[in-house]
């Protein structure tokens, strides 16, 4: 599916820091019954961000209305375990466009980068800088340039630059998606497998 | 150049190279199932595009499906909803569809093997993380996303970038008591849930060499809780012992082109790994885990470490043993449980029933204990049948259910509920995982039976000594 193309952001931050947030807190199981890819975000986090009787837990940031933004800040080793694009989607359908780590698990980045939303990882010295700015200033803007490939807390300036693939930054840019490519080559797809050893 | 078995396979997939960009990498077979496909099904029909090569996909109903009574319709709206759009979007498509009550039906990493899908020097995609299983058999096998779903029924091919390679030696002889489930488990707790983040690895050394299918394909799914892509073994003859005669296996001329290409795949001497790392399989004992992430794992008859003394967040440690209720420095045996899950993609298969019930065999389930034993497939169910462990289970008190994911996942009516314990022969102790606020202790089958026959955390070693006197 196509999606929004990513230029600039610039936006306040949401700071979750903790280490090894796996998927099935980003959305648990039972969550993924829907046919449809809509509504997720009502459900990210969510026995993080409910009670069991769905009352909203005050100590979680999602519920804390100091916090807001399109940028995700997490710890390190976000997303990890399951393959569950859901994930990405309960994190695009919530309103973020951009997740912040340290460190990412493989297929949540490339389900991420699949989607339209910006995973930039970034150095543990440069995310513990961006904890501390929204500790200090919740409404502390954040810079996320995709075409430089940097990421700028803007009160003091500093910026950290980010990999990303020259392919994937093209179309994040642009708003295409592998499928538009792969259907491009097709007629090269069916020769290769014609010759395919299995 | 030298090659390693991964490049190997990697290699000779690759339909186009994009500079600084990822490989296009066509895929062989292709896997799905009920929760990880309606929404690309979607994407097809709104960009109006057919499957491109129905044959090399296979559907089967597993995450979301009941483990008992699967002849009544499912009786949650949603659930059916899924499995209804699986069994029409297959229909549709031409796509060989094993539903609930086929023959077939079972877990897809369970079935994909048991008819000879998985093959050496395949690759092989599912929406499902656990998909790295089929790496047993020297195959590369990852996890996909349901975008990435839905470029395969699009156009059978994948854009990746090429992982990293590392390659897992394990040398000697396991000890007493050690299944493959623990040398895994053992592998986790020593490289963290992240320490393979960005590799594939290759696993090597006699103790995977002297291990079954069974043990090899348990090896390897839980590759993806170290965070590696995948896992692989190099295929040997036990390997081609297995997938031989199987309904989807090559046969007459077929089978021995198939050899041909299947006898070269191993890493050559001398070829560089980005990484490697040697582990000595006196090492390792029977496992367990007390935290919440697969990484967070000890021998059984070890304390909880203290939360200075281990890699990483303080914060995060502590707050996952609040979640368990445990604490820093405690020995688990003893510990009483009340649930033991028996079954997933992890350890599902018959070899699994086979090490439960020779722990439980001629002893009675403990009261305290609730037990799901939930086999992989019907084919599984047809051998314990067989082998006449029904009875042996029975006669303890166990019942068996009907094949699908089960606890595992949590999807279907089969929850650990708030604050118990269970002990879990799956992948995935994450808080909630098996439940909302369902504590899970990952370990092995043998593990599992001998929580299951005490009512409480005990080293099966001990049972088996007994047995053996
Ligand atoms: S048993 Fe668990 S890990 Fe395996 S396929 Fe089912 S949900 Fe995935």
């Amino acid at each position: 599916m196509a999606y929004d193309k990513f230029d600039v952001l610039k936006s306040t931050g949401v700071p979750l820091p903790i280490e090894n947030v796996d998927t099935d807190q980003i959305i648990p199981a039972r969550f993924l019954k829907a046919t449809e890819r809509k509504g997720f975000g009502d459900n990210l986090f969510r026995d993080w961000r409910y009670h069991p009787d769905n009352t909203p837990k005050k100590d979680f940031v999602l519920n804390n209305p100091i916090y807001g933004g399109k940028i995700l800040v997490g710890g390190k080793n976000f997303g990890s375990g399951s393959s569950r694009e859901h994930a990405a989607w309960a994190v695009y359908d919530y309103g973020f466009r951009c997740v912040v780590s340290s460190f990412f698990a493989d297929i949540f980045r490339n389900n991420c980068l699949n989607i339209g939303v910006l995973p930039v990882q970034v150095s543990p010295e440069f995310l513990h800088k961006i904890f501390t700015a929204i500790e200090a200033d919740p409404k502390t803007e954040i810079v996320v340039s995709l075409p430089e490939q940097t990421i700028t807390l803007t009160a003091t300036g500093e910026k950290e630059s980010f990999d990303i693939n020259d392919y994937k930054k093209q179309n994040m840019l642009n708003g295409f998606d592998d499928i538009d490519y792969l259907l491009n080559i097709k007629e090269d797809i069916r020769e290769f497998a014609e010759k395919a050893p299995l | 150049m030298k090659k390693t078995l991964f490049d190997k396979v990697w290699d000779s997939h690759v339909v186009h190279t994009i500079e600084n960009g990822p490989d296009v990498l066509f895929i062989d077979r292709h896997m799905i199932h009920e929760v990880t496909s309606p929404v690309a099904f979607r994407g097809l029909k709104s960009r109006n595009i057919p499957v491109m090569y129905p044959e090399k996909t296979f559907a089967t109903a597993d995450h979301n499906t009941p483990t008992i009574n699967q002849h009544l319709p499912v009786q949650d709206p949603l659930s059916a909803n899924q499995l209804k759009a699986l069994e029409e979007n297959s229909a549709e498509h031409n796509i060989s569809y094993w539903g609930l009550g086929h023959e077939k039906n079972g877990i897809v990493h369970v079935v994909g093997p048991e008819y000879g899908i998985t093959q050496p020097g395949a690759t092989i995609v599912c929406g499902d993380s656990h998909t790295s299983t089929h790496g047993a058999f020297g195959a590369i096998a990852f996890g996909i996303g349901t975008s990435e779903v839905e470029m395969v029924l699009a156009t059978q091919c994948i854009m990746q970038q090429k992982p990293k390679s590392m390659r897992i030696n394990v040398h000697g002889s396991l000890n007493f008591g050690v299944t493959p489930k623990d040398v895994a488990l053992y592998i986790i707790s020593k490289l963290t849930t992240s320490g393979a983040t960005g590799y594939f690895v290759e696993y090597a050394g006699e103790v995977f060499r002297n291990m079954s299918m069974e043990g090899r394909m348990t090896v390897c799914n839980l590759s993806i809780e170290m965070g590696a892509r995948g896992g692989m073994i190099a295929p040997d003859e036990k390997t081609f012992e297995y997938i031989k005669g199987r309904e989807f296996t090559p046969v007459g001329a077929a089978w021995d082109k198939a050899m041909a290409y299947w006898s070269t795949l191993e890493s050559d001497e001398g070829a560089q790994f980005d990484q490697e790392i040697t582990f000595d399989a006196s090492d390792i004992e029977p496992m367990i885990t007390f935290g919440t992430n697969p990484g967070m794992g000890m021998a059984i008859s070890k304390d909880i470490p203290m939360a200075e003394d281990v890699e990483g967040a303080v914060d995060t440690f502590r707050k996952s043993l609040d979640y368990m209720d445990f604490k820093e420095g405690e020995n688990m045996i003893g510990k009483p449980i009340d649930f033991v899950f028996l079954g997933s993609c992890t350890n599902g298969r018959i070899e699994d029933f086979r090490a439960f019930a020779s722990i439980v065999k001629g002893k009675k389930k403990a009261d305290n204990v609730t037990a799901w034993l939930v086999p992989g497939s019907h084919k599984v169910v047809n051998a314990i049948k067989e082998e006449g462990i029904l009875e042996v289970l029975q006669e303890a008190g166990f019942a068996l259910r009907e094949p699908g994911c089960s606890a595992c996942l949590a999807m279907n009516d089969d929850k650990i509920p708030a604050g118990k314990y269970a002990v879990s022969t799956s992948n995935r102790n994450f808080e909630g995982r098996q439940g909302p606020g369902a504590r899970t202790l990952l370990a092995s089958p043998l593990v599992a039976a001998a929580a299951a026959i005490t009512g409480k955390v005990t080293d099966p070693r001990v049972l088996m000594e007994e047995l053996a006197h």
